[in-house]
């Protein structure tokens, strides 16, 4: 009782990136965005090359990533992210670019987008937020939507005889001779972060070899969408979404 | 084209003139899609791109083309894209963005008939398109209309002027005869438009500003209602680029309107009612927004009636009856599809216009 804790004595082994703004993450208690967000802006941080990065934000739980992390970015319009990242990046080829797209943007209304620009292989970082619904519209079905997966537009399941399979888009992508690093992975446990967080150091550094596009999906989660509790959704994802989307490197360069 | 010194006149297709134009005003990178009836546009471009060091990008659809535009205008560079009609369509939202996030640009719309596939002819059955916003949401363009290969070079200077200057997307409306005719043309010389400082473009956050946000999402309803007058107050601005040219209205009794290829047909429409001894001029819009409302208004007290000519179903007529303002009568002749009236069809039509106006022939 009435203990006053002071940082006197304290040593800071873990803090916020200044890469951050002081603006409170919107997303919902347990969503993965944050996560990969953070560890964006700590790679950035870390490297040194804050002055030298553009990010892109599309429509969706990613469009608000500029109020987030502190360096100069373009919104995008829905899907169009890697078109604007490529437009970016071909009249600053010495910078780094990335683009942060959910599965709706990446993998449905932005699909022509995604195989062209990895097919270009422009000297990019894709990051792709694999989960599985559409949370800033409030839960429909997305490209990425499990089979029988229950969502406000797939109110009995999804039906692959109506809407078809959950699309692989990193399987695709990695096929293409312009990847020059594809990898999924998740944010769901304290190993996983540090796995993710050394592909987007390695993708950030491979960018500057200009030998093609680095592609990132992370398989996360959406509690609110797939209305269950922060704990149950990883879960569930675990369970239900890493069969299919399963963790490990797709493609990764020849040494 | 090799460099001309003297700037001696040369004789060129109107896209190619568009596109090495654009390449002597700087032009840093240009993302495209190809359509008839303007793909050599990005065939010159690729060709000559680099010798003049600009990235020449066929994108995988137009839709791509006008967000790499958007990435790379974003980003500080000196960008143009071109596209006919159905084209123009599908980069609509992304004009939209760019007019909202005040990202300036050079778009070039040569022109074919409609609606739909429609046809590879001429037309000018995207004026609404052009002026009247386009996309969704309250925003205009700055639109220039050449009517010469001459005027589809200097245009490009404007153009790329014009949009650095009020940090907005501008549209060069041309057709799809002044992008396939050739004439002669005298190349502004390399080099005489300067860049401008962009400090509001993302090239990567230095310790010494804030960082660079482009985007045209404001959630707050007060603060997109802000940003909204703001850009209404710009586009009033706008108005003191109004350009129009004048032919021979003073001595008129008939004033026609038309703009691009139809003020060319006029022109000569012009001399042959002039020999059938009716007094006729022409006021030629050079830029469609702003539109010469002042310039209209101030020669109808001086004539009898108002002619508009345009290759399409009459758009642009509706704001010269906004700028005639129900004092004079104002009648409309227009082909559409592709099809270009000729100069017969509008002087039938002067004659009618002078006979029911009771205009006595000398």
């Amino acid at each position: 009782m009435g203990q006053v804790l002071t940082m006197e004595g304290m040593e800071i082994v873990y803090e916020k990136p200044g890469t951050l703004t002081q603006t409170p993450f919107h997303f919902c208690p347990g969503c993965g965005h944050g996560v990969v967000h953070r560890l964006l802006m700590e790679v950035v941080e870390e490297m040194g090359i804050i002055d030298q990065t553009v990010g892109v934000a599309p429509v969706g739980c990613s469009v608000f990533a500029y109020n987030y992390m502190d360096i100069d970015m373009q919104e995008a319009a829905h899907g169009r992210a890697s078109a604007v990242a490529t437009g970016i990046k071909r009249v600053l080829p010495d910078k780094y670019v990335f683009s942060y797209q959910g599965d709706g943007d990446l993998a449905a209304i932005g699909t022509g987008e995604t195989i062209h620009t990895v097919n270009r292989g422009e000297n990019i970082l894709m990051v792709f937020i694999n989960n599985a619904i559409y949370g800033m519209t409030g839960g429909q079905m997305a490209p990425t939507t499990l089979l029988g997966q229950v969502t406000s537009t797939t109110p009995f399941g999804r039906e692959s005889s109506h809407v078809g399979f959950p699309l692989k888009i990193t399987d695709l992508v990695a096929q293409l001779p312009g990847a020059y690093y594809v990898t999924r992975q998740t944010v769901h446990t304290a190993a996983a972060v540090r796995r993710t967080k050394k592909a987007i150091e390695a993708s950030f550094k491979y960018q500057m070899l200009k030998k093609g596009t680095c592609f990132i999906e992370v398989v996360s989660n959406c509690p609110s969408g797939w209305k269950m509790t922060p704990v149950e959704a990883n879960v569930w994802m675990e369970k239900n979404m890493l069969p299919i989307y399963p963790v490990g490197d797709l493609k990764v360069p020849k040494q | 084209m090799e460099e001309n010194s003297k700037n001696a006149p040369m004789f060129m297709q109107g896209n190619e003139a568009l596109a090495e134009a654009a390449l002597r005003a700087g032009m840093q990178a240009y993302f495209g899609y190809p359509i008839t009836p303007q793909s050599e546009v990005m065939e010159y471009l690729s060709a000559q791109a680099k010798k003049h060091n600009a990235v020449v990008l066929q994108a995988e659809s137009e839709l791509a083309a006008i967000n790499m535009v958007y990435g790379a205008a974003g980003a500080g560079a000196r960008v143009m894209t071109s596209s006919s009609s159905p084209g123009i369509s599908l980069m609509q939202e992304g004009i939209s963005y760019m007019a909202s996030a005040e990202i300036p640009c050079l778009i070039v719309n040569v022109q074919r008939g409609g609606p739909g596939l429609g046809t590879i002819q001429p037309s000018q059955a995207d004026y609404f398109q052009a002026t009247k916003g386009g996309g969704h949401g309250d925003y205009r363009l700055l639109v220039l209309a050449p009517s010469s290969v001459q005027e589809m070079a200097d245009l490009v200077f404007d153009g790329f002027k014009l949009a650095d200057k009020y940090r907005n997307p501008v549209m060069i409306l041309a057709d799809g005869a002044l992008g396939q005719m050739m004439e002669k043309v005298t190349m502004p010389p390399a080099g005489s438009l300067p860049y401008t400082e962009k400090p509001w473009a993302t090239v990567g956050k230095p310790t010494t500003r804030e960082r660079n946000i482009l985007t045209s999402l404001h959630i707050v309803p007060e603060k997109m209602e802000e940003i909204n007058l703001r850009l209404q107050d710009k586009y009033r601005r706008m108005r003191q680029e109004v350009r129009s040219e004048q032919i021979g209205v003073d001595e008129a009794e008939i004033l026609l309107v038309a703009f691009g290829l139809s003020a060319r047909i006029c022109q000569k429409a012009i001399e042959l009612a002039k020999e059938k001894g009716i007094n006729v001029g022409l006021l030629r819009p050079i830029t469609l927004f702003p539109f010469p409302t002042e310039a209209i208004a101030k020669i109808v007290p001086n004539v009898e009636a108002v002619l508009t000519v345009e290759m399409n179903a009459g758009q642009m007529v509706e704001d010269v009856r906004l700028a005639v303002n129900g004092k004079k009568p104002v009648y409309f002749k227009g082909r559409m599809g592709g099809m270009i009236p000729t100069p017969d069809d509008i002087v039938l039509e002067i004659e009618t216009i002078a006979e029911k106006n009771r205009i006595t022939q000398v």
